[in-house]
């Protein structure tokens, strides 16, 4: 039994989620009692919170090898590191963004930050999870605040239709996932991933019982809805269309990024002895993922739905990462992840910069007609973003790819790196697409979308431009970083 | 007489479960129902691991459910306000309502 002692160095060996949870409920106290200007007072504080939490985590990373918290709930390890820094750069990206989409609109409610910064504890429980009960609570401490978010603009009707298919699918996911948690629970008798990885081991060189097997594809079905996989996607065009733009965003970016970490956990901690079993799903969720992410995007009129396609192919690449398996498929996931992250950001920054008259951020492809003109700096900085999605070189988002299909060769599957390569190749078709409306298309005549400079531009769009063009010269720290990452996820 | 044993907790358990799942895909008319039938999947998930719980001998399973009932409620508390915040722009909550995001 844990006494007294024992729960005080947790909590303070577990001090970043400890401070982030407590930030979260000082700052909405904090927000309920001002009375001016509380959407931008707040973001300051949330951000300031989310830098301060991302120190100490770094802090823990010192000491080297991984450590189990409160009675084996959670393990923080540089894996957890690594993807908690990926989830916080997100969530900040996140609040910089709602300052310039919601933060002089009449949406603009300062609980904007104070759920993002709820998400974000969440997510970093769902990373450190080592037990399938604080996998459920992480994850649903992160969805109930994201279908708040979703359904955020709460006088808009695509908003709020956003938020409720968001929160049906969610759910429905949330009990695919629990019916194969208890599945898994009734057949090895213990939730704990440890344990459970002994336990297959031990069954493996007999038989796996088929219970467990379902098991584990309950719980992967649950989670490729959170990844928004194939065929578990049908939620994700809907919702980022129908989301406000900051907060679509902050879907794009960080549950992805907790939700792949969930996985490797589930996937390598738990379940690695079952690879062969596994490998097959994750097989044909990312070559599914690839193709419809490059297909249905070419027809798309929608900026949103279109990104929302482009989403679900980026996952589908990163899935690949951990079909080939081993710390070589794994670190070329984290590699994938962390560009595409970068992408991501840049790519909102500069698109949730093109605003009408009302300051109303573009949403159709042809509102970037003529953009080339109008501002040229953000047209470069999204054509450069653009180009790196498409994984064009030398570009960031070419490593990214390079890595994932160096990984899957060196596994030896060579028809699945070409069918990889062909739907990357399609999908450049769309991030083509948007460069020619913005560089060579003429804007129409009652067409008054202009760009005025703003913090996100600088804070976030300057640095993911300048990282997707350097990173050709520095690959390797990233690379070291993600295998060391890989390397503790055992 | 047959013994109620652990195969007729999961069996029964597996039904609900698949009417819950039913119960989203195929209801049309009213999204209320949709709500109930979450719940009826995350009890039936309850009914497993308490069933499970009691067969190992294991508290485990039954220190899960009380989590599971307990988010269930968060669960649906936000789903009710989402649905309220929908109704008020709708006027309707229509499954067929949910029309306006497509392409």
């Amino acid at each position: 039994m844990m006494d007294m002692t024992t729960i005080i160095t947790d909590l303070y060996m577990a001090r970043a989620d400890v401070f982030l949870a407590c930030a979260a409920l000082i700052l909405l106290a904090v927000g309920v009692c001002l009375k001016t200007r509380a959407f931008h007072r707040i973001a300051i504080g949330g951000v300031t919170a989310l830098v301060l939490t991302l120190i100490m985590t770094l802090q823990q990373d010192n000491s080297g090898d991984s450590i189990t918290l409160f009675g084996d709930m959670l393990v923080y390890d540089r894996f957890g590191v690594f993807m908690k820094v990926l989830v916080s750069i997100g969530a900040i990206s996140a609040i910089f963004m709602g300052v310039r989409d919601l933060g002089d609109h009449v949406i603009g409610k300062f609980e904007y930050v104070i759920l993002i910064l709820l998400a974000t504890l969440g997510m970093n429980i769902m990373i450190s999870s080592n037990n399938m009960l604080s996998l459920y609570m992480g994850l649903e401490l992160q969805s109930l605040a994201l279908y708040i978010l979703a359904a955020f603009n709460r006088n808009s009707l695509t908003s709020s239709e956003a938020g409720l298919k968001y929160f049906i699918l969610g759910a429905l996911s949330s009990g695919m996932l629990l019916f194969g948690i208890s599945l898994i629970y009734g057949y090895t008798g213990t939730t704990s991933f440890p344990l459970i990885a002994d336990i297959v081991l031990i069954e493996q060189t007999d038989m796996v019982s088929m219970g467990m097997l379902v098991g584990l594809v309950f719980i992967l079905v649950g989670l490729a809805f959170k990844i928004s996989a194939v065929p578990f996607h049908m939620w994700t065009p809907d919702v980022y269309q129908g989301a406000p733009s900051s907060v679509t965003a902050f879907f794009a970016m960080a549950p992805k990024m907790a939700a792949m970490a969930l996985m490797a956990r589930v996937l390598f901690s738990a379940f690695g002895e079952l690879h062969s079993d596994w490998a097959q799903i994750i097989f044909a969720i990312s070559l599914a993922s690839m193709a419809l992410g490059a297909f249905a995007g070419l027809v798309q009129k929608n900026l949103y739905r279109l990104l929302a396609y482009s989403s679900i192919g980026h996952m589908g690449y990163a899935l690949l990462g951990y079909f080939v398996g081993g710390f070589t498929g794994v670190t070329a996931t984290l590699v994938y992840l962390s560009i595409y992250l970068v992408m991501t950001a840049g790519t909102f920054a500069m698109i949730l910069s093109v605003r009408n008259k009302d300051n109303v951020a573009a949403t159709n492809l042809n509102e970037f007609a003529g953009l080339s003109k109008k501002s040229p700096v953000v047209a470069y900085g999204l054509a450069i973003m653009l180009f790196s999605m498409a994984g064009i070189p030398p570009l960031a988002g070419f490593f990214g790819k390079l890595y994932i299909f160096k990984a899957v060769l060196d596994g030896g599957y060579y028809t699945l790196a070409v069918l990889g390569v062909c739907a990357s190749v399609v999908a450049s078709y769309y991030y083509l697409k948007l460069i020619k409306i913005m560089f060579f298309d003429q804007p129409s005549a009652h067409d008054d979308y202009v760009v005025a400079p703003s913090r996100l531009l600088r804070w976030v769009g300057v640095p993911s431009v300048l990282f997707v063009v350097t990173f050709i010269f520095y690959p390797d720290w990233l690379v070291y970083e993600a295998t060391q990452a890989a390397l503790s996820l055992r | 007489m047959v013994e109620v044993g652990l195969f007729h907790y999961l069996t029964l358990a597996a039904i609900l479960f698949v009417i819950g799942v039913f119960g989203i895909f195929l209801n049309r008319k009213n999204i209320i129902v949709i709500l109930m039938s979450i719940e009826l999947m995350l009890l039936a998930v309850n009914i497993n691991f308490v069933a499970f719980s009691a067969h190992h001998g294991d508290l485990h399973g039954q220190v899960f459910s009380m989590f599971i009932l307990t988010v269930a409620a968060a669960e649906a508390a936000i789903g009710l306000a989402i649905l309220v915040t929908f109704f008020r722009n709708k006027g309707q909550i229509l499954v067929d309502d949910l029309s306006e995001l497509k392409g």
